[in-house]
């Protein structure tokens, strides 16, 4: 460890600069891994309110990335540019370059495909009013899968993904709102993994929920990271540690500081990140 | 003090109302039920020949005619009514909104006789010149009651559109679907109570309309073979004859009345299902 600071300190000194230490860190850690997504100088006004301020930061791929910071920081609002859910506020003017897979993601991909390439769980389990394998076949059925059997499939897979198959499977009919809280919530991320998304956005997904459902999605995340990049938005520090690989500080507006959460949390580089993280404020 | 005077005051308003209905219906009862009794209920509510001259009084005619009016109505109505809610709850922008809801309330407050008067000049014409018959027709009674229902359909379906919380919409939208999917496949159904309770506020207007109806219906005391044939609902019934009416005569149109009461009730009965219905979900 102190091995590879030291190496990391001789090469920022060196002709290779910031990016080759980077990476040297990262090899190190057995972290190399390309972006997945990447935003690149954004800035995003609400109206006249200035909420994103030149923040530049990328997403590994089939990592956890985590927002963490205080209530009004933009973590929420970075989320939704995201997957241009932000396009529904008025008056949301967004600047700079959001990517997936190199490709613009608001240029050169059709919204639609977009947001089934980067699905969202949002805060409140948001579970529509129909039955149980309705919920997670809507987005199957959205992109054209008509038929029975694959649907069952399909159904059943993400339910599975989700850990609650075994839960819900004698009552696939029933009406989804009879779910308890964090069963809706896993619901939701079924349903998310329905439609194949290549990136999964977590909006504080946990934060009304109880402990063990919680626990349960936490466990669920590190899963997913397999298959899926996840960025998630959390206000609970300890879930950012337990659960993210990537840990990204945001203060009002700005992004403070990123990097590997083992980092962020033991040695920040900012004093504001060093105050955060030690409950200091927020 | 002031409270308890307060509390009297609104609890008498809150009691006319009570009160006139228990009346409505103890006059129509007391009236209706011994004509109904006389003439033989079987008879009265099954016979299909109306023949007041001859003592015959069978309103089966005029049941039908209410049914099918009503059901003329709400296939126009239905349709018309949900799609201009739909549009005015998600589509429409903020200007042409409000002009077409205050278009909305400008229909409502219309008076119904207006309404008869428009079908009369319009609707009857252009229907005589198409289709065989007068004009004077089931058919015309339909698309006049159908332009009636619509106030309280799309007002009714668009407050239960505007109540479907904005995450279903936003969660659709988040699965990739465009805005009319998400609008048709999951807001809608999230609104169906409030709907469904749209469609039958919409049959209970349709069904009590007398005044419209009876100036385009031609008013044949006969169940109508095809929609371009006259028709006589249970409404115009009794506003037509009740003028002369003596005796048993005047006793089959209050009775009339009963039936009309039934089928009113029966209908706020199904609206209140619904509406429990939906709240409990």
């Amino acid at each position: 460890m102190l091995e590879a600071v030291a190496r990391t300190r001789d090469a920022l000194m060196g002709a290779g600069g910031v990016e080759e230490a980077l990476r040297g860190l990262r090899a190190e850690r057995g972290q190399e891994s390309a972006s997945k997504m990447s935003v690149i100088g954004l800035d995003l006004h609400y109206g006249s309110f200035h909420v994103l301020k030149d923040v530049s930061l990328d997403f590994p791929e089939r990592q956890v990335t985590a927002l963490i910071g205080p209530s009004g920081c933009g973590k929420s609002t970075l989320l939704k540019t995201l997957d241009r859910m932000n396009d529904l506020v008025p008056d949301c003017r967004v600047e700079g370059l959001v990517t997936l897979d190199g490709q613009n993601a608001y240029e050169d991909i059709p919204v639609n495909s977009l947001r089934r390439r980067v699905g969202m769980v949002f805060q409140q389990p948001n579970p529509f009013p129909m039955s149980i394998y309705d919920n997670v076949a809507f987005g199957p059925r959205t992109h054209g899968v008509q038929d029975r059997a694959q649907l069952d499939g399909i159904v059943e897979q993400s339910l599975r993904d989700a850990a609650m198959w075994d839960e819900v499977k004698d009552r696939l009919r029933k009406s989804a709102l009879g779910l308890s809280g964090g069963q809706q919530q896993r619901l939701c991320i079924a349903r998310a993994l329905a439609v194949k998304p290549e990136v999964l956005l977590l909006d504080e997904s946990t934060s009304a929920l109880d402990p063990i459902s919680t626990a349960k999605i936490e466990e669920l995340v590190g899963e997913l990271k397999r298959s899926y990049t996840v960025i998630m938005v959390t206000h609970n520090m300890l879930q950012a540690l337990r659960v993210s690989d990537k840990t990204a500080f945001f203060l009002l507006g700005e992004m403070v500081e990123a990097g590997p959460t083992e980092d962020i949390f033991t040695e920040p580089v900012d004093p504001r990140t060093a105050d955060y993280v030690a409950g200091r404020f927020g | 003090m002031k409270e308890g005077l307060a509390r009297v005051l609104f609890g008498a308003a809150a009691l006319i109302s009570t009160l006139a209905v228990a009346l409505i219906c103890l006059f129509l009862f007391a009236n209706g039920i011994p004509a109904m009794a006389q003439i033989g209920l079987p008879d009265f509510l099954f016979g299909t020949t109306w023949k007041p001259s001859a003592d015959i009084y069978g309103i089966f005619p005029m049941i039908v005619g209410s049914i099918y009016v009503t059901a003329g109505a709400i296939i126009i109505g239905v349709p018309t009514g949900l799609l201009t809610a739909i549009f005015l709850s998600r589509f429409a922008g903020g200007r042409i909104s409000s002009l077409l809801r205050s278009g909305v309330e400008l229909l409502a407050g219309i008076p119904s006789v207006v309404y008869g008067f428009f079908g009369l000049m319009l609707v009857v014409p252009l229907i005589r010149e198409l289709a065989p018959g007068r004009g004077l027709s089931l058919l015309a009674a339909a698309i006049i009651l159908g332009i009636m229902v619509l106030p309280t359909i799309i007002t009714v379906a668009k407050n239960a559109l505007d109540a479907v919380p904005k995450a279903y919409y936003e969660g659709a939208l988040a699965l990739g679907a465009t805005h009319e999917r998400s609008v048709f496949r999951v807001v809608v159904p999230a609104a169906i109570s409030g709907i469904m309770a749209a469609i039958v506020l919409g049959v209970g207007r349709a069904i009590g309309e007398t005044m419209a109806v009876v100036m385009v219906a031609g008013n044949q005391a006969v169940i109508p073979t095809s929609i371009f044939e006259g028709v006589r609902t249970m409404t115009a019934n009794i506003v037509l004859e009740m003028g002369y009416a003596a005796d048993l005569h005047r006793g089959a149109l209050i009775a009339t009345g009963v039936v009309l009461f039934v089928f009113v009730l029966l209908i706020c009965a199904l609206f209140n299902a619904i509406k429990n219905r939906g709240e409990r979900s």
